[in-house]
């Protein structure tokens, strides 16, 4: 079953920046851009697992920090010539706050 | 391993480098019998037994031991050998029963004619299930000619029929170097011409019929390989240059080779790529298919030169040939994708309009993007910081990950962590906050560094300023092993204790770590100091090295020694420590100022000369102190230990902990 999970403040979410939300299964990477656009992906790279939350944002670009590889934050494509596909979570702004929609998660909140 | 043939091998030598026992068993009496003449087989037997694969040859395996899993062979002579796991390389056998069942005409493999068509004209074959011309194949590429003559014949086109060619052999075993091609058996109408230099290990040997080469055996050195291979298949008459053939192309007819026709004559399936498996035939479709005109578009497209670097002169030449006069050289590679205008474009202009933002930048320099990219946006943080020290405001978001939290990623997203050691040296209440740290974190790998100090591995991020405060508080700072900028300055232990060294090493080295650190650089930036010539720190392989003497100091520079390795230049020799320092300082600044960003100081000396910077730095007394001047008013800025200031609560967004999820009401 799906639901929406609220996780933070717009404004927590530095411009460039990103977080981490720990979910039941692994963790979930926020993206805000430069053009002030949130995107959720799962954080984890389709190359070797690589933690994208924590590339370079360009554009509406993540850079893998572990070898480079560049995601798309709307699709979840793989750029360039590489090939693999990331995740992509439903994100949603309400009134200022981040939210997205995650299988539940009983398993992990209690 | 059964099988010392080329499979076999590269097997056996994978198998040993993941650490196994590995022994070789070859029933012939030299390995890879089929594309190596019985000298070469002994010197590559001799290659592998010094890495540990043992080989027995003329071993003939009678019976496999085992009830439940395999425990061991026997061989013929009785001889029982242990094992865990066995390898059967032994050569490819047709698989005919297809063929066969369908009642075509058989014999080694199933019988096709130049076109691949069968004894049924509606039935065709290619593969290693077939025999051609009384021949089967067992490499790829011939039967990829196979698929293409097939594949014209379907599509309805004439095609070449098939013909054989004598596919060459390489060896991929690191360190290995063997070619092979052709046939190299004697014979009365065959003479030969033979080159040995036992102690390098090398052996070339040509066999020639009629003035043509029919067969190639190279080892230890085998660069020419791809232009005998050519002469072969082409049937090249070589009595005119027969002397010096064996030479190879450099002293084929006098002159110097060609690079352009040595790659043009290469064959498709010629490795161009080691580190990715990338041929010839690949990169010229590439960049005929998809129009690339780039070493980068070729990389990206290809992955060929991605990884090492080691055949980009090679990529830019199958570029500079498949483009003809479309390809220049020297065109100014621009900086990336982002804009048009090389990295030292960018520089120049950065100072000359007084720009001091990355936004300003792009805006004032017409970047073609809103936003940068990973390659121009940590550049261009660096280029401002160095040009405005003190007024800059470093852009946390630009720089890579490693930077940004002042640690080191590591594969598994955890990071490590290295305090300083200045000049590698360490005292028992630095251990013991180290040791207390790993175990109060249950940091499980503690590592000492090639760069003598010690690294703790497996860190959690949300960790890090908790590990930053403890050792802050024994007094250590950050090692900036992470930075493009002064890693270390390794020492040797000097007059203080060493019988032979003529100058105190060990504090000059501490000096310079104390004046050098903090700084940002294109690239990271190691030195060493040695207390006499022995140079038991390596300084004449570091971008910066001191070799103390009786008389002074040896300035050296422009090493390397990672994937490419380098000795250094001499810079000059000084009398003094001052002196060292003040050169020290004004060629490091030189380098910040001038290089690009990535390149390390031998890269740059490569592209500037190592003459003009001498000039600079030794020739010209005023530049020179004008070049440490400027170097020490950048350091006023930068030398704050950034653990200190992260503990303390700077930039803290870059370690905000992880957010829980909250649920709402309504569900989907
Ligand atoms: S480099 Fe020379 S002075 Fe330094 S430890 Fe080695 S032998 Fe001694
Ligand atoms: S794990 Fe992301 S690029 Fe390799």
């Amino acid at each position: 079953m799906q639901n929406w999970y609220e996780v933070c403040a717009v404004d927590d979410i530095a411009l460039r920046g990103s977080r981490i939300v720990k979910t039941a299964k692994g963790c979930v990477a926020l993206f805000r851009t430069a053009q002030n656009d949130i995107y959720a992906l799962n954080d984890k790279c389709a190359h070797k697992q690589g933690p994208l939350s924590q590339g370079i944002v360009h554009g509406n670009l993540v850079t893998c920090p572990l070898h480079g590889w560049v995601f798309s934050l709307e699709t979840g494509e793989a750029q360039g010539a590489d090939k693999g596909r990331v995740k992509t979570i439903p994100v949603r702004i309400v009134e200022g706050c981040v939210q997205i929609q995650l299988a539940d998660q009983t398993a992990l909140t209690g | 391993m059964i099988g010392g043939g080329l499979l076999g091998l590269e097997a056996a030598a994978g198998l040993k480098v993941q650490g196994m026992d590995v022994t070789v068993l070859h029933l012939m009496p030299t390995l890879m019998e089929r594309q190596l003449d019985e000298t070469a087989g002994h010197l590559l037997e001799k290659a592998l037994t010094d890495r540990g694969i043992k080989v027995i040859t003329k071993a003939n395996t009678k019976e496999i031991l085992g009830t439940t899993k395999v425990e061991g062979v026997r061989l013929e002579d009785g001889t029982i050998l242990d094992a865990n796991i066995i390898i059967m390389a032994v050569g490819i056998r047709p698989n005919l029963w297809l063929g066969k069942d369908a009642g075509l005409d058989v014999d080694r493999g199933i019988l096709v004619n130049n076109m691949m068509q069968t004894s049924d004209p509606n039935i065709f074959s290619v593969g290693e299930c077939i025999q051609v011309e009384n021949r089967t194949y067992g490499l790829v590429a011939p039967l990829y000619d196979q698929a293409k003559v097939l594949g014209s014949t379907l599509a309805g086109k004439d095609s070449k029929p098939f013909t054989h060619f004598e596919a060459a052999t390489k060896l991929k075993v690191t360190g290995i170097n063997l070619f092979s091609a052709g046939d190299f058996a004697a014979g009365d109408d065959r003479q030969e011409i033979v080159l040995r230099d036992a102690a390098k290990g090398v052996y070339k040997r040509l066999v020639l019929q009629d003035d043509k080469i029919i067969g190639i055996v190279l080892y230890g050195e085998t660069a020419d390989g791809p232009w005998f291979y050519q002469m072969m298949n082409a049937g090249d008459d070589i009595s005119e240059m027969r002397d010096t053939l064996i030479f190879g192309p450099a002293y084929a007819g006098g002159g110097g080779a060609d690079p352009l026709a040595l790659v043009a004559g290469m064959p498709d399936e010629a490795e161009i790529c080691g580190c990715n498996g990338v041929c010839k035939g690949d990169i010229v479709s590439a960049i005929t298919d998809k129009k690339l005109g780039t070493l980068d578009e070729v990389r990206a497209h290809t992955k060929a030169s991605a990884s090492c670097g080691s055949c980009s002169g090679l990529v830019e030449q199958l570029l500079a040939l498949t483009l003809g006069d479309d390809f220049d050289t020297n065109a100014v590679t621009a900086m990336c994708a982002c804009t048009d205008l090389s990295h030292q474009d960018v520089r120049r202009m950065i100072i000359s309009k007084s720009i001091k933002s990355i936004p300003d930048v792009m805006q004032e320099l017409h970047w073609t993007t809103s936003c940068g990219c990973t390659k121009c946006r940590p550049a261009l943080n660096y280029y401002l910081i160095c040009a405005w020290p003190g007024e800059y405001v470093d852009d946390g978001y630009s720089r890579y990950i490693n930077e940004r939290v002042h640690a080191n990623i590591q594969k598994d997203g955890t990071y490590s962590v290295i305090p300083r050691m200045w000049g590698g040296m360490t005292t028992p209440n630095e251990l013991r906050a180290i040791a207390d740290v790993a175990d109060k974190f249950d940091i499980s790998t503690v590592k000492v560094t090639g760069g003598q100090r010690i690294d703790l591995l497996g860190i959690r991020k949300e960790d890090l300023t908790a590990v930053w405060a403890d050792l802050n508080a024994a007094g250590m700072v950050s090692g900036h092993a992470y930075a493009k900028g002064l890693r270390t300055v390794k020492t040797c232990v000097g007059t203080d204790w060493c019988r032979v060294a003529t100058q105190d090493s060990t504090g000059l080295g501490i000096q310079l770590e104390r004046i050098l650190w903090g700084a940002w650089a294109p690239h990271k930036l190691k030195l060493a100091v040695s207390g006499c010539p022995r140079n038991c720190s390596e300084a004449t392989c570091k971008d910066i090295g001191v070799i103390c003497v009786d008389s002074g100091y040896e300035l050296h520079f422009g090493g390397a020694a990672g994937m490419h390795i380098q000795g250094t230049q001499v810079l000059c020799m000084v009398d003094t420590e001052a002196e060292v320092i003040e050169y020290i300082c004004a060629l490091t600044q030189m380098y910040r100022e001038q290089a690009n960003y990535l390149d390390r100081i031998y890269k740059w000396a490569d592209k500037v000369g190592y003459d003009y910077i001498r000039s600079v730095i030794v020739d010209d007394e005023q530049e020179r102190k004008a070049y440490a001047a400027r170097f020490l008013y950048s350091q006023k800025f930068m030398q704050n230990d950034p653990w200190k200031e992260r503990v303390e609560g700077k930039e803290a967004h870059h370690f905000d902990a992880p957010l829980v999820p909250k649920k709402l009401e309504e569900t989907v």
